[in-house]
């Protein structure tokens, strides 16, 4: 969400600053089609409550779920511009104001400073609403500035990836922050400072072929769809059925492309875990006790 | 010879052109006069033809079917060269090629995609669309370049990384990731050009260095134009359309200043006269590579980091309040 939309609104602090949904309301389950209430399903972190589908959410829910309280929104002042003047069915320039508009976001990746279990984390999160988690010069240049805010301070950072890949509206473009990101990337792999990629549903594309893969340590949400290309398009391209459970978490830990998968409700332990042994020594006052 | 649709004026020159050729040697009249004036229009009709191409026409042209490939441009410029085979891991895959070789006294490593030359050979290199063996061969190669501290030079022409079961268990997307992060850091010089089509992930894999070039009639995007049409205009009927949308061509690229250049074909395309190609080819590599083989690893190094890390276009709005002052 937008700051200026937030000074309107009179809220103060980032954490309470996304859109609610009214707690009464029901959600049926895409899955097991069994139905619970908003309540219930943030309550258990917004799975289900039934047969425990982890549920799409956005960037701001994943900032709740794993920040210690308050958090920093970081370099949320730059915007997508349709520079190609690209046209479909509809100008970009159009489908960007939509989806600022229906979103309340400024584009398909947030990126925040604050704390898990006392240690600082700088996570970049995609939000699949805005189109589609799409990769464009906005994403690329947001992780570029988190890498080096990170190399700065030499705090870890995490990508949440949830995205189609690429930005086609951008083309050579969106193409190119692949090559970005990962230049930015090899600079915190040379420094030392770590890098976890963690896989939401869906994971493809160029996102995929890029960052999301080159975590110090890579793990995924359960059943979340992970691939380069995606489903459709092998199916087309080989014209067979794909076999049960291909290109899932599970498939790619299978396959070695993973280190683990997470229960949404174990996220926090287990990225606090992660800091605690990656970085000892960022808990100043622990420090001093012992 | 195969004409392409925007072509056919040509094509009926050049049949009116045999005719007359097959008339003279037949009855033994003086046809010089007709060809030569015949020569002269087709040079005249090709002129035309190629001073404007669109987008879509320069799709074809890159597709062309007696458009030279990598091992042609390979073997040609080399005065010797041994093609190295396998990624060490699982097998070596027929859509990337690339080996040791040696372009006047300097030797190199280069590699790049592979087309077939026939419809058998096009079935054998998967038409130019690599499994992630051949980036892991790609990545092998140059690592053996850098051990050795031997320039990398990669031609790509791919129409995507082919997109399969396997190519999924074996991991395509780890593949082209890990050659990307690999490159950003490879200690030895990277010069990429594009002979043929640039698809998306699969051209990139391969496709970071120091400086990139196109030839003139290729394309470079991040998705070919049916697919663009298929996903965007949800039909495959706007690839003219997805192709004039994407400013894929060499001319586009180059005024965004995501290439560093471009190498004029022979009129007509570089299958009209391949060895030219390779001549201008091999001049261009040795021309480029000179400058940056003598810059420091160091160098070299941080300005392939900041030639990337400067791409994007976006607006930084004026944010009207301290951010530090909201949250924390
Ligand atoms: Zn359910």
């Amino acid at each position: 969400m937008g700051w200026f939309k937030r000074l309107k609104d009179g809220i103060q602090t980032a954490t309470k600053n996304k859109k609610e949904a009214p707690d009464g309301l029901w959600n049926k389950c895409k899955r097991c089609k069994k139905a619970s209430t908003i309540k219930e399903l943030k309550e258990n972190f917004y799975k289900c409550t039934s047969c425990d589908y982890h549920v799409r959410i956005g960037s701001h829910d994943y900032f709740d779920l794993l920040f210690d309280g308050k958090y920093t929104e970081l370099f949320s002042n730059i915007y997508a511009k349709d520079f190609l003047e690209f046209t479909d069915l509809k100008p970009y320039h159009t489908r960007l104001e939509q989806a600022r508009e229906k979103t309340d976001l400024v584009d398909s990746m947030t990126v925040a400073e604050g704390k898990v279990n006392r240690r600082p984390l700088v996570i970049a999160a995609m939000d699949f609403s805005f189109i589609g988690g799409s990769m464009g010069s906005v994403m690329g240049q947001k992780i570029s500035l988190a890498v080096d805010h990170c190399l700065d301070k030499r705090i870890p950072l995490m990508i949440i990836s949830k995205s189609g890949g690429a930005r086609m509206m951008e083309s050579a473009f969106s193409l190119m922050q692949m090559a970005k990101t990962s230049v930015k990337l090899s600079q915190m792999a040379k420094a030392g400072v770590p890098y976890f990629s963690f896989l939401t549903d869906p994971t493809t594309g160029g996102v995929t072929a890029s960052f999301a893969m080159l975590g110090d340590v890579n793990f995924a949400e359960p059943e979340a769809l992970i691939g380069f290309a995606g489903p459709r398009v092998i199916k087309e391209t080989i014209k067979k059925d794909l076999p049960e459970g291909f290109q899932t978490s599970e498939f790619l830990l299978d396959h070695g492309f993973l280190d683990f998968i997470v229960n949404r409700k174990d996220l926090k332990t287990r990225i606090g875990d992660l800091l605690h042994l990656f970085t000892p020594n960022s808990v100043p006052s622990e420090k001093v006790s012992a | 010879m195969v004409f392409l649709e925007f072509e056919k004026p040509l094509e009926s020159l050049y049949e009116k052109l045999e005719k007359i050729k097959q008339v003279g040697e037949d009855g033994d009249i003086d046809v010089s006069q007709m060809v030569s004036e015949l020569e002269d229009k087709i040079k005249q009709t090709r002129k035309e033809i190629y001073s404007s191409l669109t987008g879509w026409q320069k799709v074809q042209l890159s597709r062309h079917p007696e458009r030279p490939y990598c091992l042609y441009y390979i073997e040609n410029m080399c005065k010797k060269f041994v093609e190295l085979h396998g990624d060490r891991y699982f097998n070596d895959d027929k859509a990337i090629v690339g080996g040791i070789g040696n372009i006047d006294g300097q030797t190199v490593v280069i590699m790049g995609h592979q087309k077939g030359v026939n419809t058998k050979m096009r079935q054998y290199r998967n038409f130019g669309m690599a499994n992630p063996e051949g980036y892991r061969k790609a990545l092998r190669l140059m690592k053996l370049a850098e051990r050795f501290n031997y320039p990398v030079v990669c031609l790509i022409d791919t129409p995507g990384a082919y997109p399969g079961i396997e190519a999924e268990e074996r991991g395509q997307a780890e593949a082209i990731a890990r050659n990307l992060i690999e490159m950003a850091q490879l200690k030895v010089p990277i010069l990429c050009y594009v002979i043929g089509e640039g698809a998306s992930g699969g051209a990139i894999g391969i496709g970071l260095g120091d400086k990139i070039f196109m030839m003139e009639n290729t394309w470079y995007s991040v998705i070919s134009p049916e697919s663009c049409s298929s996903i965007l205009w949800r039909s495959w009927d706007y690839k003219e359309k997805a192709a004039e949308a994407l400013k894929l061509t060499p001319e586009h690229m180059h005024g965004f200043g995501l290439i560093d250049g471009i190498l004029k074909e022979p009129l007509g395309g570089a299958h009209t006269a391949p060895m030219d190609m390779v001549k201008s080819l091999k001049r261009h590599i040795k021309k480029e590579l000179a400058p940056l083989v003598e810059m420091s690893v160091e160098d070299r190094i941080n300005a392939r980091i900041d030639k990337y890390n400067s791409i994007g276009e976006y607006d930084v709005r004026s944010v009207a309040v301290n951010e530090n002052a909201v949250a924390k």
